[in-house]
């Protein structure tokens, strides 16, 4: 089995408005023997203000929670918000690059970075260090009408340069876990739109337009529900779906979970511990329509036959 | 339709400012347009990234630092990941932001006052106090009511919390702050 450390870098939201995707993650994880360990004391990132101020600013935001995932001797952390994982991995691949950089930023935190950290999407170590059938031998519970549209927004997979993970048009991470785990996902055209981001206060209407997109793009494909791995989508999606209905006219009532919610039900997990009563949109009908697995989960049937021989 | 009068406007000082902060040659463009097609944001750009792009060969400062569109993009990475020339557009959209921050050009004051407010947040508690940041905005910018009625939804939820984490290390982080402000106020 799966039995590796990293360090586990929650951030800002995940310890409030995204309080469910850190609950289902770490279920998940649990549950797949990924071991995990939060580096003591750490601070925000910056997000997406803090690049808008000073470039250097952001970096050292990202380099002082680096230094301190150095000094648990891990060397991979995984960020699961997207925005703290480009913070992080920005600082990381600037300071390597560009040594007067490294030196500046090395001055104002108080403990220096020494580049020996890769950061992650939680996507990332799902698909990469977890192989697709142990995801399948975990289901026990199987959901026939659910049909979900893989959302991964922005800058999980973007700019490939940064990312280093999947396709920065077409990603297919988050569909291969998903359809590991027996969930059927659709074509969904919009997997990388924006939904307006960072924007939901000081321009409301901007990311209520842009999420109408999404949401209408993903009843078209057939889906009723949206997983998604950023808390920032979840909550234009989710909590202003209203906001959305009100503005645009529209009747919306699709779900939007985390992608590893969706998981954790499937696994078996009570929805409670995985935050489903969170979410602003009712997902109840998911957790009803539940069902108990029979074994054919993955993209083999191979198994039950070869034991009853 | 606006003109411009690009030789009255030319600074050249401007393109070269541009090009060292953001590490990027803004002359690779060649105006496809590529960028602007995949901007989500486009609708709602007084000029979109393409002609962005062009007003900053023509070192037209002045129109650029005005724009909203520098204030509006949301590094979402969509033209960066699809120029053709390897410019990181996005980058640049930043840069220009930066500067018009740093000169006093700010069209969009609201999101300004956000960012503002969130890293204030960010200085004061090591982390951000979501509750905080939507408070400390609504009273400084005039609009109260923006997001009242998804309180009692985040509320009921228990999502949100009432009261700021703040972390040990604070004062290491509001030193960051610091220091980088002292290094600005030095070398200029």
């Amino acid at each position: 089995m799966n039995n590796r450390r990293y360090a586990y870098y929650s951030g800002c939201s995940l310890e409030s408005t995204a309080r469910e995707y850190n609950e289902s993650l770490k279920e998940v994880f649990r549950l797949l023997n990924i071991e995990i360990k939060e580096p003591e004391d750490w601070s925000c990132c910056g997000s997406s203000p803090a690049h808008t101020v000073d470039p250097l600013l952001a970096c050292a935001l990202g380099a002082r929670n680096l230094a301190l995932v150095e000094k648990m001797g891990l060397d991979v952390v995984i960020a699961p918000c997207p925005s703290c994982f480009t913070v992080l991995k920005r600082a990381h691949l600037k300071m390597k690059k560009d040594p007067e950089v490294r030196k500046k930023v090395n001055e104002v935190i108080d403990e220096p970075y020494n580049l020996k950290v890769s950061p992650k999407s939680a996507l990332q170590i799902l698909y990469e260090d977890v192989p697709p059938e142990k995801i399948s031998e975990m289901v026990v519970y199987e959901i026939p009408e659910l049909k979900v549209a893989p959302y991964y927004g922005c800058i999980v997979t973007r700019p490939p340069e940064v990312a280093e993970f999947d396709d920065a048009e077409n990603p297919i991470s988050m569909d291969r876990i998903l359809e590991s785990a027996g969930i059927e996902v659709c074509d969904f055209p919009f997997k990388t739109e924006c939904c307006g981001a960072a924007f939901g206060i000081a321009k409301k209407e901007i990311v209520n337009r842009l999420s109408y997109k999404v949401i209408q793009m993903a009843k078209d494909s057939g889906a009723n529900c949206i997983a998604v791995c950023c808390p920032l989508c979840q909550q234009n999606l989710d909590l202003r779906q209203g906001q959305i209905n009100r503005l645009m006219g529209t009747n919306f009532q699709i779900p939007v979970l985390y992608f590893s919610q969706l998981l954790g039900l499937v696994f078996g997990i009570s929805p409670k511990r995985l935050g489903i009563d969170k979410l602003v949109v009712d997902a109840s009908w998911i957790t009803r329509s539940m069902r108990k697995a029979e074994k054919k989960v993955g993209n083999k049937e191979k198994e039950p036959e070869a034991e009853e021989e | 339709m606006k003109v411009i009068n690009i030789t009255k406007e030319f600074d050249s000082k401007f393109i070269e400012q541009v090009a060292k902060e953001s590490g990027e040659n803004p002359y690779l463009c060649y105006q496809c347009g590529n960028c602007t097609a995949g901007c989500p944001f486009t609708e709602f750009f007084d000029y979109p990234v393409s002609q962005i792009m062009r007003l900053l060969q023509q070192g037209q400062k002045e129109t650029i630092l005005r724009s909203k569109a520098i204030w509006l993009c949301a590094t979402c990475e969509t033209c960066t990941t699809r120029c053709p020339c390897q410019i990181d557009v996005a980058q640049i959209m930043d840069t220009l932001r930066v500067i018009a921050r740093r000169e006093n050009y700010v069209s969009e004051k609201e999101i300004k006052l956000f960012f503002d407010t969130f890293l204030e947040s960010l200085k004061k508690h090591g982390r951000v106090f979501e509750l905080g940041i939507l408070l400390a905005y609504n009273l400084k910018s005039g609009k109260i009511f923006t997001d009242v009625d998804l309180g009692p939804k985040v509320l009921l939820k228990g999502k949100i919390h009432l009261l700021p984490t703040k972390i040990k290390g604070q004062e290491k982080v509001e030193s960051i702050f610091r220091k980088l402000a002292e290094r600005v106020s030095g070398n200029e």
